[in-house]
């Protein structure tokens, strides 16, 4: 049941895989990206529940963060043309 | 099968239906403030309905703990992605899309 819920989840990201290449504007990309990124902390949870492996989940939990951060970093990047 | 996987199951397949639905949002509605309704709400929602679906399959443990910690940082950064995406489309006057404008962007 694992195995499949994960081949949905990365069926959909396929799908918001669309928006991320052919985006008019470069906020469609970092939308679909922060999308795409949140679908891998889930895929990342089920992995810890089809292979036993609690390890897993403190990946999935690093990689929340990291993606919440690399989205507002990236915004940042845009609108003020530098990180400082 | 027990209630409990009866009712992870039904969690997980109204989320995997959130999670599709999301997708073909993003991909199908014509604008970028009308797509991000669909990454904002409809996304968040979804995979949180699946995590809960896990912790109420794993039961009681330090799995589901970790798991549900996930959840709340999910539930606060993901709607405050988004609000920062729509501020910075926002203030690089990016023009929204009107009906009778005709294409879609």
């Amino acid at each position: 049941m694992f195995l499949q819920v994960a081949l949905v989840i990365v069926f959909s990201s396929i799908i918001a895989l669309y928006r991320a290449i052919s985006g008019p504007t470069i906020y469609d990309r970092v939308l679909a990206v922060n999308v795409i990124g949140t679908k891998t902390v889930l895929v990342l949870v089920l992995v810890e529940f089809i292979y036993e492996r609690p390890e897993f989940l403190d990946i999935a939990l690093v990689y929340a963060i990291i993606n919440f951060i690399g989205t507002i970093a990236f915004l940042k990047y845009i609108e003020k043309g530098g990180l400082t | 099968m027990d209630l409990v996987n009866v009712i992870s199951y039904s969690l997980f397949a109204i989320g995997s239906f959130f999670l599709v639905v999301a997708a073909i949002g993003i991909v199908r509605l014509p604008d970028f403030y009308t797509r991000m309704h669909a990454a904002g709400k409809s996304d968040t929602l979804g995979q949180s309905l699946i995590l809960l679906g896990l912790i109420i399959h794993e039961g009681a443990s330090f799995i589901s703990i970790k798991i549900f910690f996930i959840i709340l940082f999910i539930f606060i950064a993901n709607p405050t992605a988004t609000h920062a995406v729509a501020k910075a489309a926002f203030l690089s006057e990016l023009a929204p899309w009107k009906k009778d404008g005709g294409k879609e962007r």
